[in-house]
């Protein structure tokens, strides 16, 4: 094609987003990493120097071991559950019976409600004397603090995380499930395959890179965890449900620490940016060529 | 379709997974509609009030000006809207027709953006705010401009609309070039009419992401009359320590607009084709 643009059209049109990024993106991303070697535990105003002190701080401090530890929790229990439920309800979804949209509907509903809402809501669904220790007392259980006893708090948050992610990620699965082609179904039909030989064999290999991409993001998000402790516990008690991102917050913001959270958010930023690579290079590869 | 008794176990799944979806809700639904004579703390519960009452509503509109955190969230996702829809596609155009020198740096900067999350960097992009005075405290129009400028562009949305753009034929531009098109008509006459569904897509997502957001707002916002929806609701919790009646009817209030909006533009989420577009 001919070229029609002058040698400076290109630049004219990026120019805008251009300085949106580097004000709002790129100097605070190098400023994070600036400000982490920096001493402001004395003075918001006068911060010193101090290498990499922040960083041997944070490795010495159990809160640090206790938020790496939430994160594990919601990495092994959120993620595995978010890559797998969602798919069996999409493979549910994903055939010609009536009420199909209302399911969706309904099932999609938590993804669109904010999350102080729906926080708020599982906070009265957690009160002591709530509904669900109701539950608990006709099953002839002992009642629960779901989000004052530091033994299940973070399961509790992590229960709403969950309820909040299933349809999103259904929808995800719904759109792979379209790809899969129907002979193979057939195939499996006339071979009389049961439902879960029929998925097992036919549908898991070929929606593998969508399950692979469902397990990073779910990941991602999962270090991203903030409102949901803001709204329900504030990180307590004792610290149970202190996520990465609380404690950044809370050091910055509340502490005015504002070296020993930059260092935070670097350690924050190398996990999601592992997790993230992972995701551009393999997983969705080809989204993003040149 | 005829009911199918091979179907029946599919649609007992579908149903309890629906209903565990709205339970919440629905009980938010309950409490908000019980009147002080009854027993919010009843065993067994109720779903259906006892004492049926609109009360609770009509007392947190009264005392919480959620009307207020409506404008203002409305004020904060439009503009969102407009500054990504703008912003995307003028810098996605170059990216997908132009060649010049540094645009592979371009699109690496670019895609940089998507590995870094907005928690990592949200100290230094308020440190910069304030520099600026994009905040509440400099006035209202200060506060509106400062919430949303960290969003006003995304990388998704960058690469959504040059995916749009590639996909027009090179032909068009051609035919309007041979008409005596400069490049910005070309751009604003022949290519940005061509791409309005996904604009669509990405007015939709922006917007639903723009809303939801709790986290910036609550670090920025120093005045009661700046809230948005999600922090004036978080605040209900603060004014009315106890009273879950009217905290339940503040969070109710708070959902009906979003869910009227999932409602009636239901078919961008639950169609499958743009999926994973945004995550809220």
């Amino acid at each position: 094609m001919f070229k029609y643009y002058g040698k400076l059209a290109p630049y004219l049109f990026l120019i805008p987003a251009g300085i949106v990024l580097l004000i709002f993106f790129f100097i605070p991303f190098f400023q994070t990493i600036g400000l982490s070697f920096f001493d402001y535990s004395n003075s918001i105003y006068h911060p010193n120097f101090s290498g990499i002190n922040n960083y041997i701080e944070i490795f010495h401090n159990p809160v640090f071991y206790k938020v790496m530890w939430n994160t594990v929790l919601y990495l092994v229990i959120a993620v595995p559950i978010l890559a797998t439920i969602p798919l069996f309800l999409a493979i549910l979804i994903n055939q010609k019976i009536r009420g199909i949209t209302l399911y969706k509907i309904l099932i999609y509903l938590p993804v669109i409600v904010s999350i102080v809402v729906a926080a708020i809501a599982f906070k009265w669904l957690y009160a002591q004397e709530g509904i669900l220790n109701y539950l608990m007392q006709v099953f002839h259980l002992p009642a629960i603090g779901w989000l004052t006893d530091p033994k299940y708090a973070i399961y509790s948050v992590i229960i709403l995380t969950i309820w909040k992610g299933i349809g999103y990620y259904m929808m995800i699965y719904l759109a792979a499930l379209m790809s899969v082609p129907k002979e193979l179904y057939e195939a499996c039909d006339i071979d009389g395959a049961n439902f879960w030989t029929k998925h097992l064999t036919v549908t898991v290999p070929h929606i593998m890179p969508t399950i692979a991409l469902v397990t990073t993001i779910s990941s991602i998000s999962a270090m991203k965890i903030f409102a949901e402790i803001y709204v329900m516990t504030k990180g307590g008690p004792l610290n149970s449900t202190k996520t990465i991102v609380y404690y950044i917050y809370e050091k910055a913001f509340e502490n005015l620490d504002l070296g020993y959270a930059s260092a935070m958010a670097v350690i924050l930023l190398v996990i999601v940016m592992i997790f993230s690579l992972l995701n551009i290079f393999v997983f969705e590869k080809g989204k993003y060529d040149i | 379709m005829k009911l199918n008794l091979k179907n029946i176990p599919t649609h007992l799944i579908l149903i309890i997974v629906s209903l565990l979806s709205i339970f919440p809700f629905i009980w938010l639904l309950s409490t908000s509609l019980k009147g002080a004579g009854e027993n919010i703390f009843a065993y067994p519960p109720t779903i259906i009030p006892n004492d049926f009452t609109w009360a609770n509503y009509a007392g947190v509109w009264q005392k919480v000006d959620l009307m207020r955190y409506f404008i203002n969230s409305m004020i904060v996702a439009g503009g969102t809207v407009l500054l990504n829809l703008i912003l995307s596609s003028l810098a996605a155009y170059p990216l997908a027709r132009m060649d010049f020198k540094g645009k592979k740096i371009t699109f690496f900067a670019i895609l940089a953006t998507i590995m870094v999350p907005f928690q990592a960097i949200m100290l230094p992009v308020y440190l910069i705010t304030l520099k600026l005075h994009l905040v509440d405290t400099f006035g209202n129009v200060m506060g509106f401009i400062g919430l949303i400028m960290p969003f006003a562009v995304s990388a998704f949305g960058i690469f959504l609309m040059r995916q749009a753009f590639l996909a027009i034929p090179k032909e068009m531009e051609e035919a309007a070039i041979i008409d005596g098109c400069n490049v910005f008509q070309v751009f604003w006459k022949v290519l940005l009419p061509m791409v309005k569904p996904t604009l669509a897509v990405l007015a939709i997502f922006t917007f639903i992401g723009s809303w939801g957001e709790f986290l910036w707002p609550s670090i920025v916002l120093t005045k009661e009359a700046m809230y948005t929806l999600p922090v004036g609701v978080n605040n209900l919790q603060g004014m009315f320590s106890s009273n879950w009646r009217y905290i339940a009817a503040g969070s109710i209030i708070s959902t009906i607009p979003i869910i009227i909006f999932f409602l009636a533009m239901q078919r961008y989420f639950i169609s499958g084709e743009n999926e994973g577009a945004v995550k809220g």
